[in-house]
């Protein structure tokens, strides 16, 4: 039996046995949705229709209905793309990386970090299709043999590569998710009462037994999925900062983006697991195993990424001006004091000052400042991507090609229903999967539950 | 009006969040007459105290390209008067204009290349035309010499350069008009212009010199936030310059590498090729273009309602205007100038034909046939004998922002002014 030292708290609380830990993250999914779902359901589904309608408008008339010019050829579309790519960057971060780290707090939240992953990288997906002028050619991206010859992907495209990396990335994260759920699913089919449901859990759980065998190969599988996982962390986004790092456009032609682009996604992807998971403890009652513990380790990692990040803008600066390139000082100063101003201080205040506050151990204990910031966080992140794209296309090399960009009623429409998209899957994921992976977390219920610990503590361990 | 005159009237013209601009509109009064709602420019040059009105414009019978598009200065003049008094007041109205161009300087950079008559004549062109270098182990190397690839073959078959004298080129359109013509480049209209979606493959960037300059910051000791925000602002009384910009034809091309299906490709004749049936239209070709010459399909200009009334090649009429030998491309592809491939290949299957060499000045682009002036030469500077080859080699010679390291079949002669 591993031994948990009492000077760590204890990660779940309450006097609670292996029945309740069962019954209480089974509880949504066996019982009626709450009046609360359904109206945060209707809300998130008519975004999403609104998305798809401003979608289908872009399709069957064109990418002139956005607010695109000569200049600015990418603008919302990619900036949306990276934000939903980094978002989905914790939830492998925290299921794979802290697994081979042997991060025994990370069983609470990976299972809702992963799902979020796979919703944003579904997200995320969305933009390189639709941003493309003939969406229905989008499959040559593939490099698949064909008939017109000798005629094949360009493998010098940092496009392609981006092509690759997600859906390798989505890919290697739904396998894994799904493997965790199966003993979940498993134990939601033995509970089922009706027949309909007992049945789909039966079909999804692949005829789960419990015996030990399976969970010796459920334990190899993880294993090797999260060594498979933990370099996608790092590859992903040094791709998607590939896309800008490899081009000619100052402000882009940077090499420090890969690594400052994986700490931002980090930054950002717990910023959004804390958001959904402030809510989700609360309306399911699930206090006991997501708690403050959780959400302090959740907001240090924000304020570390944050300062990464921090340091990663002021870096540029400094690089821009000791580079002695006219081109990539005036980018920078740009970037700052132009017109684009707002943007730039929008993304300094929100990414760099506000996960500073985290140093206090007051404030990141505090869950209505926790939350709040989670959310400055992600607007900051979004103005990130904003000021990396905008404005270094609308000043580059010629002045005379110097342009503005202002966004269409069908740019913000793509984008609102792109996040309703997201609820509406996370929603739906809410109520019919088990929140929190129960199975790994019963592991550790005689180690750090809190009625354990304080017996340990009272009658030594044996 | 001049900058001061409109500081004066209260009228602006201003950049908007898109990209467009719009400004201020006056009522001018000469004589009792009152001409309303004319658009204001505030023009860089303008004498204070003088407002200019083309004549020309306000027309109501010109067809629909020409009706009611500005205002009839004619109307204010009487017979026999060649001058008049004016009252001048500022409207509420405001005027969408259709600029391509938004900032009117260069920003101290090096992008027009200009010197003065006596520094050309002292012959030091080494100075003057100071190509830029790149640090290496093998010591300094010019753009041309610092590869990481491994070059192309330039020299076994022709290879197509082109020289723009910037001297010559007095600013006047014809050649954006002829490319225009010879390569189906879509019309689209003042309110796609305004959203700066001009389709041209070729155009003229018109520069202002500022008051600003690196110099006077360094004398002054401006900041270098100050320094470019007057770097913006031209001069009260400027000197012009004109340089008509294309597809560079990148020998190491930002535009190549980027496509993820290849759409866009280089030839052995030194030309950037680009394959509108294999584009799919991410557009990142255009984002990486340092020259922003890369022009996107936004709509289905050929049957989209929004052109109808713009564009000709909407009926089976306008269509009679379009170059047979030149696709129309179709909505979400990119396209840029081809160096008018469709001349090239044409003349030498010609001579082909012949069984004889090609000559030099056999066929030309629209572009160079169109120049007035001359300032346009295109050929093949494999063949010594060329005119081209023989302008690369003038100590005017310089590639537009070489030290990007784009390697350009466009190159550029420096502009001499007879001043001090």
């Amino acid at each position: 039996m591993h031994y948990e030292s009492p000077v760590r708290n204890p990660l779940i609380l309450g006097d609670k046995s292996y029945s309740d830990i069962t019954n209480d993250i089974a509880k949504p999914v066996e019982s009626k949705a709450p009046r609360s779902w359904w109206i945060a359901f209707s809300i998130a589904f008519v975004m999403f229709l609104w998305g798809v309608g401003c979608i289908l408008y872009t399709i069957g008339t064109g990418i002139g209905v956005w607010g695109l010019n000569k200049t600015i050829d990418w603008a919302w579309d990619i900036t949306n793309f990276v934000w939903w790519v980094g978002i989905g960057h914790a939830g492998t971060l925290i299921s794979a990386v802290l697994l081979l780290f042997r991060q025994k707090w990370r069983m609470a939240i990976n299972r809702s970090a992963e799902a979020m992953t796979i919703f944003s990288v579904i997200q995320a997906g969305l933009f390189p299709l639709i941003h493309m002028g003939r969406i229905w050619m989008a499959y040559w991206v593939m490099p698949i043999p064909n008939q017109y010859g000798t005629l094949w992907v360009n493998f010098n495209s940092p496009l392609l590569w981006d092509v690759f990396a997600i859906s390798t990335y989505l890919t290697v994260s739904t396998v894994f998710w799904y493997v965790g759920l199966i003993p979940d699913f498993a134990m939601i089919r033995d509970r089922a009462i009706n027949p309909i449901q007992k049945h789909i859990y039966k079909l999804l759980s692949f005829g789960w037994g419990g015996k030990a065998k399976h969970w010796q190969r459920f334990e190899e599988v993880s294993l090797v999925l999260a060594g498979l996982a933990t370099p996608l962390v790092l590859s992903v986004h040094t791709i998607v900062s590939m896309d800008f790092a490899t081009s000619v456009i100052p402000g882009w032609h940077t090499t420090i983006f890969p690594p400052y682009f994986v700490a931002g996604a980090i930054f950002s992807g717990f910023a959004m697991v804390q958001t959904l998971l402030l809510i989700v403890r609360k309306i399911f009652k699930m206090e006991d195993y997501i708690n403050i513990e959780h959400i302090e380790m959740m907001n240090i990692v924000i304020m570390v990424t944050g300062s990464i990040v921090g340091v990663a803008y002021i870096t540029e600066l400094f690089i821009a001006w000791y580079s002695g390139v006219e081109y990539e000082q005036y980018a920078f100063l740009n970037r700052a004091t132009g017109p684009y101003w707002w943007a730039y201080w929008a993304m300094m205040s929100c990414n760099v000052f506000s996960p500073q506050f985290m140093w206090s151990k007051k404030l990141r204990t505090n869950l209505v400042f926790t939350f709040i910031i989670s959310i400055v966080v992600n607007i900051g992140m979004w103005f990130e991507r904003f000021v990396i794209i905008v404005t270094s296309l609308h000043r580059d090399y010629l002045p005379s090609s110097w342009s503005m960009f202002s966004p269409t009623f069908v740019d913000i429409g793509i984008f609102v229903g792109t996040i309703g998209f997201f609820f509406v899957l996370f929603l739906l994921y809410a109520r019919t999967f088990p929140v929190i992976a129960q199975a790994e977390l019963k592991t550790i219920l005689k180690s750090s539950g809190e009625n354990f610990k304080k017996h340990h503590d009272e009658h030594g361990a044996h | 009006m001049s900058a001061a005159d409109a500081v004066a009237y209260g009228v602006e013209v201003k950049a908007q969040s898109n990209g467009s601009m719009n400004g201020n509109t006056i009522n001018i009064t000469v004589d009792g007459t009152t001409l309303e709602n004319v658009p204001v420019w505030i023009q860089p040059g303008q004498t204070q105290g003088s407002i200019g009105l083309a004549v020309g414009f306000g027309r109501t019978e010109a067809g629909k390209v020409g009706n009611n598009v500005g205002v009839n200065a004619n109307s204010l003049l009487a017979p026999a008067v060649s001058y008049a008094e004016a009252t001048v007041v500022a409207t509420e109205v405001e005027h969408g204009f259709a600029s391509v161009q938004l900032a009117h300087t260069m920003m101290g950079r090096k992008i027009v290349n200009e010197i003065n008559l006596p520094t050309f004549l002292s012959g030091n062109a080494k100075e003057w035309n100071e190509k830029p270098t790149f640090e290496s182990y093998k010591g300094p190397l010019t753009s041309f010499e610092a590869n990481l690839w491994d070059d192309q073959d330039h020299e076994t078959s022709h290879m197509w350069n082109m020289s723009i004298d910037l001297n010559s080129c007095t600013g006047c359109g014809a050649c954006v008009v002829a490319c225009s013509l010879e390569n189906n480049v879509p019309v689209v209209g003042k309110d796609e212009v305004r959203r700066h979606r001009d389709m041209h493959w070729l155009r003229i960037d018109r520069y202002y010199s500022s008051d600003m300059t690196k110099e006077v910051a360094e004398e002054e000791g401006v900041g270098a936030i100050e320094k470019y925000a007057k770097m913006e602002v031209p001069s009260e009384s400027p000197s012009v310059v004109f340089q008509p910009v294309m597809c560079q034809h990148c020998n190491h091309a930002p535009c190549e590498t980027v496509c993820p299906v290849g759409a866009t490709v280089h030839s052995r004749e030194g030309l950037n090729h680009m394959a509108y049936n294999r584009c799919i239209g991410t557009r990142y070709c255009a984002n990486n273009c340092p020259y922003k010459v890369r022009r996107f399909n936004w709509f289905n200009y050929q049957v989209n309602d929004k052109f109808t009334d713009v564009n000709p090649s909407q009926d089976d009429y306008g269509r009679m205007v379009l170059n047979p030998d030149v696709t129309v491309r179709a909505r979400g592809v990119i396209e840029k100038c081809s160096l008018c491939i469709q001349r090239i290949q044409l003349g030498k299957l010609e001579a082909k034909k012949d069984g004889r060499q090609l000559t030099d000045g056999e066929f030309t682009t629209a572009c160079a046939q169109a120049c007035g002036s001359g300032a346009i030469v295109f050929g093949d500077v494999n063949n010594p004998k060329s005119e081209v080859s023989h302008l690369k080699q003038e100590e005017r010679a310089y590639h537009l922002l070489e030290e990007v390291g784009t390697q350009p079949s466009i190159f550029y002669q420096t502009k001499v002014r007879n001043r001090a």
